[in-house]
């Protein structure tokens, strides 16, 4: 039984980053039809802005932490500003082609970085490799261990989550997202700068990929590569519905469990695969997703 | 009568070889319903496009209150005090029918984001004007019984008039209306008649519409302006332009047709 809470609350820990990442792809997806497969790539980014700006720069880490989100904001807006906006109108299959192109890119310049891009990094967090005892005698043996990083990564989405719900129910800007994402055309006419918004959007959606980065770091370390996380947060907004926000959430955190059980209780190898069965089964079972829309036509 | 609200000045639109519009000019004077008509591909739409910022001339201008709107991106447009409806109808499908007639509210508030996400007394009263005020609009449209409905979940008819409320709510002094009784039923059609002379006479607010309902718009309208293929064929009262033999001729075809 203790065994089975300790699975859920690591697996929990990853599925948090899995639903942050998914996050980042519903908001884009809501706002402009467009699936960015770049999501994962830019985690990356985020996680080697980090660890610049702790060990070339020197600044702690929660000031490197509001650095980072800063920094992934504006390139996501530059991303939309300078590779995007020139494509408007373009199939959406173009969009996605130069996503994928924009991921690859990224890995390659930040490998290209000579003695620095290839390496793997650890990002020096001051909470790493602490773990907290929950019952037990005396922390000694027996009780629920949960170590530091899988907590702050747990209560920082809760934070982030929460912060993003006041903002997009309370503010103007993110009213003003929310209409964009329903009827662009209407936007346009209640006085909403559309391209200005989706621009944001992408700022956003960057700025949490950025969030997840550091906060994936201090457990699978900062590599080039660290990105393919991406592949298991799209499964995770499939199963919650693309286009639905609570459900990227939800997709995340039964993503990241199922794995984490596969991981203990299955044979070698089932971990690495838990999440595409989960999405088959969804498909099969539930094709809109958890929070999906119905989009079937009715005749 | 003063200067014209809004005025249309030698516009034309080319689209690749086709000329959509050609040089028409007109005056909308303040407090009437100025409506467009046309066969189709006449440049009804066009126009009206042109006026809402959504396409840019090829050459000539639109002026609102004498500035130049025409080189303006749309929502800037908006917020001078133009709104705006589709013929297809454009909502925000996955909201509330209150909720669509508050967004265009919102984007006129003057309150900060941090003010906004902690909610404080300024943004609450703002909120609370906003909200007395869509209320007069879904009292006016006789709304009362959807507030709280899904878009989505609406019949057409109401839509339109949803649609109509949403513009009503950005409290403009120019209103579009792009085919307001496409899609409505005769007794549809009749509400929206009195509503568009209640807008004229009650809230003192102009329109042009685009309409091919030939007896909402000699109902309504104030004056009438006939094009076809892209240019003006005359400007006058209902009866006059419906009187006029290159409008006749426009919609039945000619002598040299038969």
């Amino acid at each position: 039984m203790l065994q089975l809470l300790q699975l859920i609350v690591s697996g929990a820990a990853i599925g948090c980053i899995y639903a942050l990442l998914a996050l980042g792809f519903v908001l884009i997806y809501k706002a402009t039809e467009t699936v960015n497969f770049a999501q994962g790539d830019l985690m990356m980014v985020g996680g080697f802005i980090g660890l610049a700006v702790m060990t070339v720069i020197g600044l702690p880490f929660w000031l490197a932490f509001l650095v980072t989100v800063v920094a992934m904001a504006l390139v996501g807006m530059g991303i939309e500003r300078l590779v995007l906006r020139p494509l408007l109108g373009q199939p959406a299959f173009t969009v996605v082609m130069m996503t994928i192109g924009i991921g690859y890119l990224a890995r390659g310049l930040v490998t290209m970085i000579p003695y620095w891009g290839t390496e793997t990094h650890t990002l020096p967090v001051p909470f790493k490799d602490e773990v907290i005892w929950i019952g037990g005698e005396g922390g000694k043996t027996g009780g629920l261990v949960i170590s530091v990083e899988h907590l702050v990564i747990i209560l920082a989405t809760v934070a982030l989550v929460a912060l993003l719900y006041v903002f997009f129910r309370y503010t103007k800007l993110g009213i003003a997202m929310q209409a964009t994402s329903q009827n662009q055309l209407a936007a346009f006419y209640m006085g909403i700068p559309v391209r200005r918004v989706n621009m944001l959007i992408w700022g956003l959606s960057a700025a949490i990929c950025g969030v997840a980065g550091l906060l994936l770091a201090p457990i699978t370390f900062v590599h080039a590569n660290m990105g393919f996380v991406g592949l298991k947060a799209f499964p995770a907004a499939v199963v919650g519905g693309f286009g639905s926000i609570p459900g990227a959430l939800v997709g995340g955190l039964i993503i990241g469990i199922v794995e984490s059980l596969a991981g203990f209780y299955l044979p070698e190898g089932f971990k690495d695969i838990a999440a595409y069965v989960v999405v088959l089964v969804m498909l099969v079972v539930k094709p809109n997703g958890l929070f999906g829309d119905n989009l079937t036509k009715k005749v | 009568m003063t200067a014209p609200m809004l005025e249309a000045v030698n516009l034309s639109v080319q689209f690749g070889g086709l000329r959509a519009v050609n040089d028409v000019s007109f005056g909308v004077w303040p407090n009437e319903v100025f409506s467009l008509i046309g066969p189709n591909g006449a440049g009804k739409t066009t126009i009206f496009n042109l006026i809402s910022a959504l396409y840019r001339p090829t050459s000539g201008e639109v002026r609102f209150e004498g500035e130049v709107i025409s080189r303006m991106p749309p929502h800037v447009v908006a917020r001078h005090g133009i709104a705006r409806t589709f013929q297809n109808i454009e909502l925000f499908e996955h909201a509330t029918v209150l909720q669509n007639l508050l967004v265009g509210r919102h984007c006129h508030r003057h309150t900060g984001w941090w003010q906004d996400m902690l909610f404080t007394g300024s943004v609450r009263r703002a909120e609370l004007e906003f909200r007395r005020q869509v209320e007069e609009v879904i009292e006016f449209l006789d709304l009362q019984h959807y507030r709280d409905s899904m878009v989505v979940g609406l019949p057409y008819g109401v839509r339109k008039v949803v649609e109509l409320a949403r513009a009503l709510s950005m409290r403009p002094r120019l209103l579009l209306l792009d085919e307001p009784s496409s899609g409505l039923n005769t007794e549809e059609t009749e509400d929206m008649g009195f509503w568009i002379e209640d807008i004229k006479h009650d809230l003192g607010i102009t329109v042009i519409m685009v309409e091919h309902d030939m007896g909402l718009v000699s109902r309504v309208s104030d004056r009438v302006l006939a094009l076809n293929l892209g240019e003006v064929l005359t400007l006058g009262t209902p009866q006059e332009v419906q009187a006029h033999p290159g409008v006749i001729e426009a919609y039945l075809g000619g002598v040299d047709d038969v």
